[in-house]
């Protein structure tokens, strides 16, 4: 990732010099490894990016690109015992706030995890336990972090519940998670995950459970809350329409790794990646005019296991032959910027890309 | 793969032996009719599990298919679209209503009376993790329906199953791997393969791709629309995402709580959708588009969660979360109504048209309370195009007249018979008024289905 350094302030040092950065979350290098029987599971391998408060950071991929193992990573909550005697391996560093997560005290992180950076999962039907009235939950995770008497805890849960939109708020609270329909789950959810007014929020998948009716409500929901609590935010999904909504940043995933980053709108509309004008040319879209074939990208994600060698999107990539000597095919492309704040990782050379985008590309969209 | 498709009709010969069959439907043809279908599940309660209720999944809904077009239905979850598919299937058993498929009543055909029609009616599911038998081999799931159907095809079964599985994409040798063996996109494709089998000429897709991965997606779609064009099939393609659903459909039904609320042409229901649920669900569909993020007052948004279907809203069903809800959509249900050439609607107060009811009181609590989640733009923007469309279909409409009393020539027994119907239903909104009159006659007519005259 040296070729970051070059790219000035706005990106973080190499890696290697661990000073505190500037930004507020500084991914640097991150790796996530499962050992199983198969191999080596590398669920991400070498992911770094940066978030500053009240910005919101937008990671697509496929499933199995690595997304929510990312999100889980930051939260800490990749621990030994959760997959048997094996333990995830995990390197890099990790910065919120001046704090480098991974080598820190467990016990530190632990008061930081819902207080600093709180999560909210994709299915909150799993995600709340059944036992517990909803109101019950969020007092939990509101006096871990504050000492006060249940009374004003609860006063504080009804408070979270009528900020989110649930109607009767005060009777709410002591309903059980089964009496809320799906979209009141996943906002009681939020609710649960705002009450300590987190600085840092990683909504994993939030409504891809939910129909467009209510994920339209629950998109605003978390846009008005960024704009009152100005937390940083990263939205992990696989649709493309809920970034352009919410993101400023957005950073696309293939094979655990980066293949693309930027502003939102660079990425949309300047795309650099092979991979990320497949995704665009896979969506249908209805801000368009009917489009007569969908353009899919062909095969299938890789195996984590065996990556391809070289560009791990080679084997699908339908310009891996363009740059000379087969290198998509043995050497891993590093990300370069090509372009303001704004970088991709291909083999193909800025020119080649520039004109295959606005040539071949675009005027099929 | 288009030689290939003309090999498969020479190879099953079961095809046109089928007894019971009547001849195959020509394109444009008529292949599917449902007439008032209705399924209640009932809820039962205590130790004599007595009935307490019902869930009306599906309540009343008159369509037709067409051979060779895909009918798309939409909605969000729970308004009775999959209740409808597993319906039109047979693999529930209506309430009440009834089911054509070629112009035979299929609605009470008991398994074995079925088992002729399998061979024409297919289903592909969702879950493609869930619908393929973990135990069993590719070869071994897609060359079922051939045993259960005693179908012998010509060269044998093996090859057969091989060349289905080379016409979805996947690789014939792969005959005797397991699914587990395969990923999500691939175990579709065997899903397809296996609905294909017997060369149907329906295929009910229950959201066919909403278990697989954006770019996944695309494959599956396109190769439903390849294998249309090579095979001639009908598709009713059951799906909660409008951009997919524009893209595979000719025609589109919006439901919502086991009603449909418009069907459309694709073209119009996009263009200018008139139900006013039409239009909130679409605009709620995040867009691609960065720039679109400032654009937040384009959106119309609903509030709540749809009603129980145990107890639907008295009415208009969408009333309760509608934004143009007046008084008598609290107590008329608005019958599905041909306002435009084909274009179907069912409300009071259409969109982009003139005012079914415009003499109405305005219900000034909910219209308040969901005009504040309107921004002025849009409703100041509907109107105008309503202006202008009504306009225009003014000129249109007396051809349309002309048309719709021919077609009561031919159906005039058919047409008497909804009628009748129409009316019941009319008389049980009690209060009955001179819109309602006006609402019960557009009832009579809706039945006539003008599109069958196109030709």
């Amino acid at each position: 990732m040296t070729e970051l350094s070059k790219s000035g302030a706005a990106v973080g040092e190499p890696t290697g010099t661990s000073s505190a950065p500037t930004a507020f979350l500084e991914v640097r290098d991150l790796k996530v490894h499962f050992p199983t029987d198969d191999g080596l599971v590398k669920s991400v391998d070498g992911l770094s990016f940066q978030l500053e408060k009240g910005k919101t950071l937008g990671i697509v991929g496929e499933s199995g690109s690595g997304k929510s193992v990312t999100s889980l990573g930051i939260m800490g909550l990749h621990t030994a015992g959760q997959y048997g005697k094996r333990k995830a391996q995990i390197s890099g560093e990790i910065w919120l706030d001046g704090t480098e997560l991974l080598s820190a005290d467990p016990d530190h992180v632990r008061k930081l995890r819902g207080r600093e950076m709180a999560m909210i999962f994709q299915d909150p039907l799993s995600a709340l336990h059944p036992y517990y009235t909803i109101g019950q939950q969020i007092v939990e995770a509101y006096r871990i972090h504050h000492p006060v008497d249940k009374k004003t805890a609860k006063r504080r849960a009804v408070e979270m519940l009528d900020r989110v939109g649930i109607p009767q708020p005060d009777k709410r609270v002591d309903n059980y998670p089964h009496e809320f329909s799906g979209g009141m789950r996943q906002r009681a959810m939020i609710a649960m995950s705002l009450v300590n007014n987190p600085e840092l929020l990683i909504a994993d998948e939030p409504t891809t459970a939910l129909d467009v009716t209510v994920q339209a409500q629950i998109l605003d929901l978390i846009r008005d809350l960024q704009k009152e609590f100005g937390s940083a935010v990263i939205i992990i999904t696989h649709d493309l329409g809920v970034v352009a909504e919410l993101a400023d940043d957005l950073l696309v995933m293939y094979g655990g790794r980066c293949v693309e980053r930027g502003p939102a709108e660079k990425v949309f509309y300047e795309p650099r990646h092979p991979y990320t004008w497949g995704l665009l040319g896979s969506m249908p879209r209805l801000d368009r005019e009917q489009q007569e074939r969908l353009i899919p990208v062909k095969g299938s994600p890789p195996s984590l296991i065996n990556l391809p060698s070289g560009c791990a999107f080679n084997p699908r990539c339908p310009y891996a032959d363009v740059p000379k000597d087969d290198v998509t095919r043995t050497v891993r492309p590093d990300l370069t910027e090509v372009g303001s704040k704004h970088w991709a990782a291909c083999h193909m050379s800025q020119e080649q890309r520039e004109r295959i985008w606005t040539e071949e590309i675009a005027p099929k969209l | 793969m288009s030689d290939q498709a003309e090999d498969k009709a020479v190879t099953i010969p079961a095809q046109t032996s089928g007894t019971t069959l009547t001849k195959d439907a020509a394109p444009g043809e008529t292949l599917l009719k449902v007439t008032g279908l209705q399924k209640h599940f009932p809820i039962k309660k205590g130790l004599l599990q007595r009935q307490v209720g019902a869930v009306r999944a599906v309540d009343g809904i008159d369509f037709e298919v067409k051979a060779g077009e895909t009918l798309g239905v939409v909605g969000e979850s729970g308004c009775g679209k999959s209740t409808m598919g597993r319906l039109i299937t047979r693999l529930l058993e209506p309430t009440a209503g009834k089911v054509e498929f070629e112009g035979k009543d299929i609605t009470h055909l008991g398994v074995g009376g079925m088992r002729p029609l399998r061979r024409d009616v297919q289903m592909i599911f969702q879950d493609p993790y869930s619908s393929l038998n973990p135990r069993h081999t590719i070869g071994t799931i897609v060359s079922a329906p051939f045993k259960l159907q005693g179908v012998q095809p010509e060269g044998g079964v093996k090859k057969e199953v091989q060349r289905l599985l080379s016409v979805v994409g996947l690789n014939p040798e792969h005959y005797n791997r397991y699914p587990h063996e395969f990923s999500g996109g691939q175990r579709q494709r065997i899903g397809i393969a296996r609905a294909l089998a017997l060369n149907p000429k329906l295929v009910v897709a229950d959201e066919p791709v909403s278990a697989l991965d954006v770019s996944i997606q695309a494959q599956v779609v396109n190769l439903l629309d390849d294998l249309q064009t090579e095979l001639g099939l009908t598709y009713v393609i059951i799906a909660h995402d409008l951009s997919v659903v524009r893209h595979v459909s000719d025609r589109i039904a919006v439901m919502y709580l086991g009603k449909i609320m418009e069907l459309a042409d694709r073209d119009l229901l996009y263009k200018s959708p008139m139900h006013p649920y039409t239009k909130a669900l679409m605009s709620a569909v995040p867009i691609p588009d960065p720039a679109r993020k400032a654009a937040k007052s384009e959106r119309i948004l609903l509030k709540g969660d749809v009603p129980s279907p145990i107890a639907p809203p008295s009415g208009c069903r969408f009333h309760t979360r509608c934004w143009k809800a007046t008084q008598i959509c609290t107590t008329t249900e608005p019958p599905l109504k041909e306002l435009r050439p084909g274009q179907q609607v069912a409300c009071h107060h259409p969109e982009n048209f003139e005012d079914q009811a415009p003499q109405d009181v305005v219900l000034l609590t909910a219209a308040k309370e969901a005009a504040e989640l309107v921004s002025e733009q849009a409703l100041a923007e509907s109107a105008a195009t309503s202006a202008a469309v009504a306009a225009e279909v003014e000129t249109s409409e007396t051809s349309e007249t002309f048309e719709t009393s021919e077609g009561t020539e031919t159906e005039a027994s058919e047409t008497e018979a909804t009628e009748a119907e129409a009316t019941e239903t009319d008389a049980a909104g009690a209060e009955s008024s001179e819109t309602e009159a006006e609402a019960s006659e557009g009832a009579g007519s809706r039945d006539e289905e003008p599109p069958t005259k196109e030709k």
